[in-house]
């Protein structure tokens, strides 16, 4: 078991805890700038998507698991920054500029449903997301001049000085790029009295509006920052996916950002991450799967979404902390051995608690 | 000096008078007791003050201004800090986060110099973490700095909160109940604290209590209600042998 | 209305009725499980798709004459829903609601899939007493599968309300639903209570499946319509069992309307722009309240 003696108050500020800890990410962060070197460029696409899922999955991250708010239509965002992104580039915008433009888009419009659906909570705010993504999927189809209705358009590969951008290993470097600067900024967004602000939120209210907090203003904080990162991502995913169609942005794609979250841990970054990773590896993980099942069951459309739906149940019945959760377990049985106790992470009986009243 | 002013405090919910006519000052200083039986009134007197709830007659004054019409999350602002009777804590967060967010209203530095952690924003982020160190040794935390809220038992969480609220640096410091829920020994360190913020850090106290003992400790002023009405208002001896207080109390 | 018979206009307001009819049922699905429990059902519209699927099974594949498989449909997914409560949800109670929204939803997710499974992908359909027959009521004439839609539901409602009203049971349900703990207190077998309101809001489903079933086909999408059925719930404040059938018929009536007297698309998302315009103007919907937590 490792002992951390403080002496330093940077030592709770700072973002590594110790030298072992940077020693560790520091390594990770090698070995994914040399990847491109080792592996063939399908795998680097696969990677690239997991950071583009991580970045999304902060995002959302930042308003359901810090700051309590469910949303059902994180699609929409994505979608916004995706299109906002494409359209842009379609009209001669620079890739440098359209990507902070959609960004900024995402976090505006991010804003102004925020705003209104501060006043909700739990249930009805589900609800209202939920509407919300559906009504931006029927502008995507209706509003043709510019998105291309149901048929949707090409995605533009842009260039610079003759090297394509969204080429495997160029793209590749951007998503990494991307995703240390959402994590950055979402880590100090953490550690800085907005980010504390938004846990208060999520665990109580009245004493975070108590102690000073303005629950509108940074509910709308919450909901408008969560919409930029998944933005931000939604403006990758544009390239990752090369064609971009309504229906890639509907609520299954909502579910999926949410089944991220929920898997790899509600409440930390780190959770995202994994979710990110899970779903990523999802598609794969169940072509595999189709080889192990019999004919009739391997060859159903419904088998995806089927294992979709088992993931969801089995995590929030059996592991409601997320994989994130469980290493956090497994690493403390390790730490403690042999002195484990099982009952350290029981769950506490509980009973409905009313939320008809706030 | 009057530090703050309740006038003529009144509200209803659907019809019933849950506070009525209720008016008292307390000076910089004092320890403040609001004594009553159950449903007296006395919590919905602080929910007034914290203006979780907006009176329907009546004035609120702090330091000689008006706040009756101040929005909830700038009474802290102002220097008014509170506890809850059932504990309001952030429960899957550290003592050491609790008690940072007690100096939401001390925050400095926009959204963008947060997201890039300027060296200005760690300054700062240094200087809440040494107010908060003094607060955690005043109230003797340092064994639960790093505990999640969840794993605290009960009598450490009522401390906890206490410190949320001195991190805020209140100028008058409002205690729900401190020592409901505790044992004899706990409520016995609750009086010692609640000497020691008024005397050492010269805040001033206004409390609802239950517990005869630790009211009478520790009040300068005690005012007793009763069905949202004033019933007495004077020094601890004087309130308690009031007719109309022990009268309320054994029921007639 | 320029251009519209009042004959076209009636014949809209009836099928708007109709559709408004289904939305309410599954509202009041809804309605039910979160008053009781206060559990969001995401999957109650997979809950109408699986019930109707259970009619076309039985009718078929086992030949059983309409009413019989309407029965037997409907009790089956009493039956399932009852024991979904004891095996799944009832170990998600005291959880954050957000635990139960996605449980709720991957349940959906397990349902369509096991659906697509068993049945397939392809639309189906079967016979009905109403299948293309009219009614014609002074001048206007009125599809007979629409009409078995309305008078279906009038008389689910008036079974509730009396259950509610008059049984031992159904009073037992009220008293859960508005007090868990002075209920549990009072001898009601609160755990049983909630898995019998599981029960109710399947079979209510199932209703409304086998009721749809001849006016839009059944497929393994079909269960999509509970998410319109939200509005017609919020329009009712989540709250009142009246609130989401008269919800329900508000919606249905303005879909119809908004194909005809608005651009195109803003049928399909007119009961979206709904529970917008009514969550913002009143958070806690138009029947319900939402009180503060005491402190």
């Amino acid at each position: 078991m490792r002992f951390f003696f403080k002496t330093d108050y940077n030592q709770d500020i700072n973002l590594f805890r110790d030298g072992v800890d940077r020693f560790w990410y520091g390594l990770l962060i090698a070995v994914l700038l040399v990847a491109p070197f080792l592996l063939e460029d399908f795998w680097l696409g696969e990677i690239s998507y997991v950071f583009i899922l991580a970045i999304v999955g902060i995002g959302l991250m930042i308003l359901t698991g810090y700051t309590g708010q469910v949303s059902l239509g994180h699609a929409a965002f994505l979608g916004i920054g995706a299109y906002t992104h494409s359209v842009l580039l379609t009209m001669g915008v620079p890739f440098w500029i359209s990507i902070p433009v959609a960004t900024l888009l995402s976090a505006v419009i991010g804003a102004l449903i925020g705003r209104p659906a501060l006043k909700l909570t739990g249930v009805y705010l589900a609800i209202a997301t939920l509407a919300f993504a559906f009504i931006i999927e029927q502008i995507l189809i209706r509003w043709e001049h510019v998105t291309g209705g149901f048929k949707g358009f090409p995605v533009p590969r842009p260039e610079v000085l003759g090297v394509g951008l969204v080429d495997d290993v160029p793209f590749y470097y951007i998503c990494f790029g991307a995703l240390v600067l959402a994590v950055l900024a979402a880590l100090n967004l953490l550690r800085s009295p907005t980010g504390r602000a938004f846990v208060a939120i999520r665990d109580s209210e009245i004493a975070a509006q108590s102690m000073g907090v303005n629950l509108a203003a940074y509910k709308t904080m919450a909901f408008s920052i969560s919409a930029g990162f998944t933005g931000f991502g939604g403006t990758l995913f544009a390239h990752k996916i090369g064609y971009l169609a309504p229906d890639a942005f509907n609520i299954l794609l909502s579910i999926q950002l949410l089944l991220m979250v929920v898997v790899g841990g509600l409440g930390s970054l780190h959770g995202a991450i994994y979710g990110a990773i899970f779903v990523g590896s999802l598609p794969q993980l169940i072509a595999i799967l189709r080889d192990y099942l019999p004919e009739s069951v391997a060859r159903q459309p419904g088998l995806e979404p089927g294992i979709f739906g088992l993931i969801l149940v089995f995590f929030i019945l059996f592991e409601p902390l997320g994989i994130y959760g469980r290493w956090l377990k497994v690493k403390l049985y390790f730490s403690l051995f042999p002195l484990y106790k099982k009952a350290t992470f029981k769950r506490q009986k509980t009973y409905t608690k009313s939320e008809r009243n706030r | 000096m009057t530090l703050f002013k309740a006038d003529n405090l009144a509200i209803n919910f659907g019809g019933i008078k849950a506070v009525d006519g209720v008016s008292f000052d307390v000076q910089k200083g004092q320890v403040f007791t609001i004594i009553g039986p159950n449903g007296a009134g006395k919590t919905t007197v602080f929910n007034l003050i914290s203006r979780i709830y907006n009176p329907t007659e009546g004035k609120l004054f702090f330091e000689g201004n008006d706040i009756t019409e101040v929005a909830p999350h700038n009474i802290a602002n102002l220097g008014i800090a509170r506890t809850f009777q059932n504990i309001e804590l952030f429960e899957h967060a550290t003592v050491l986060h609790n008690l940072l967010l007690g100096r939401h209203a001390h925050r400095s530095g926009n959204l963008a110099s947060q997201m890039l952690f300027l060296p200005s924003q760690r300054k700062a982020e240094l200087a809440h973490r040494e107010k908060v160190e003094h607060v955690i040794d005043f109230l003797d935390l340092q064994h639960y700095r790093d505990t999640y809220i969840v794993n605290l038992p009960y009598g450490a969480r009522k401390v906890v909160e206490l410190a949320r609220a001195l991190c805020t640096e209140p100028k008058l410091l409002l205690l729900d109940e401190p020592s409901s829920g505790l044992n004899t020994e706990e409520t016995e360190d609750m009086a010692f604290w609640i000497h020691d913020i008024r005397n050492e850090l010269g805040i001033t106290v206004l409390m609802v209590e239950h517990d005869m003992t630790l009211v009478n400790e520790v009040s300068d002023r005690v005012l007793a209600l009763n069905y949202g009405r004033v019933l007495a208002l004077g020094t601890p001896s004087e309130v308690q042998s009031h007719p109309e207080v022990v009268k309320a109390y054994l029921g007639g | 209305m320029g251009g519209w018979t009042l004959s076209e206009i009636v014949q809209l307001l009836l099928n708007g009725l109709a559709a408004g009819c289904i939305y309410g049922l599954v509202a009041l699905g809804f309605v039910l499980i979160y008053k009781a429990t206060e559990m969001v059902n995401f999957a109650q519209g997979d809950l109408l798709m699986l019930g109707a699927f259970m009619a076309y099974a039985l009718i078929e594949h086992y030949s059983m004459n309409y009413w019989a498989a309407f029965l037997g449909a409907v009790l089956f997914m009493a039956v399932f829903g009852y024991l979904l409560d004891t095996v799944i949800l009832r170990q998600v109670i005291g959880q954050p609601q957000f635990a139960v929204v996605m449980l709720t939803i991957g349940l959906g997710f397990l349902f369509r899939s096991g659906a697509s499974m068993i049945w397939g992908t392809e639309t189906r359909a079967f016979a009905t007493p109403f299948t293309d027959g009219v009614t014609r009521v002074g001048g206007f004439v009125i599809a007979d599968v629409n009409l078995s839609i309305v008078i279906g539901t009038a008389i689910l409602c008036g079974l509730l309300y009396a259950f509610f009203r008059f049984t031992r049971i159904g009073v037992a349900m009220q008293a859960a639903s508005q007090n868990q703990l002075a209920a549990y207190y009072m001898g009601i077998p609160v755990k049983m209570i909630f898995s019998l309101v599981w029960a109710i809001s399947a079979g209510v489903a199932a209703v409304a499946g086998i009721l749809l079933a001849p006016v839009s086909l059944i497929d393994v999408t079909i269960g999509l319509i509970g998410l319109k059925a939200f509005a017609a719930a919020v329009l009712g404040g989540f709250g009142s069992i009246p609130g989401a059938v008269f919800g329900g018929l508000v919606i249905g009536v303005i879909e119809q309307f908004s194909g005809i007297y608005l651009p195109e698309g803003f049928k399909d998302v007119a009961a979206y722009i709904v529970i917008l315009l009514v969550l913002f103007a009143r958070p806690q919907g138009l029947f319900g309240n939402i009180g503060r937590k005491r402190v």
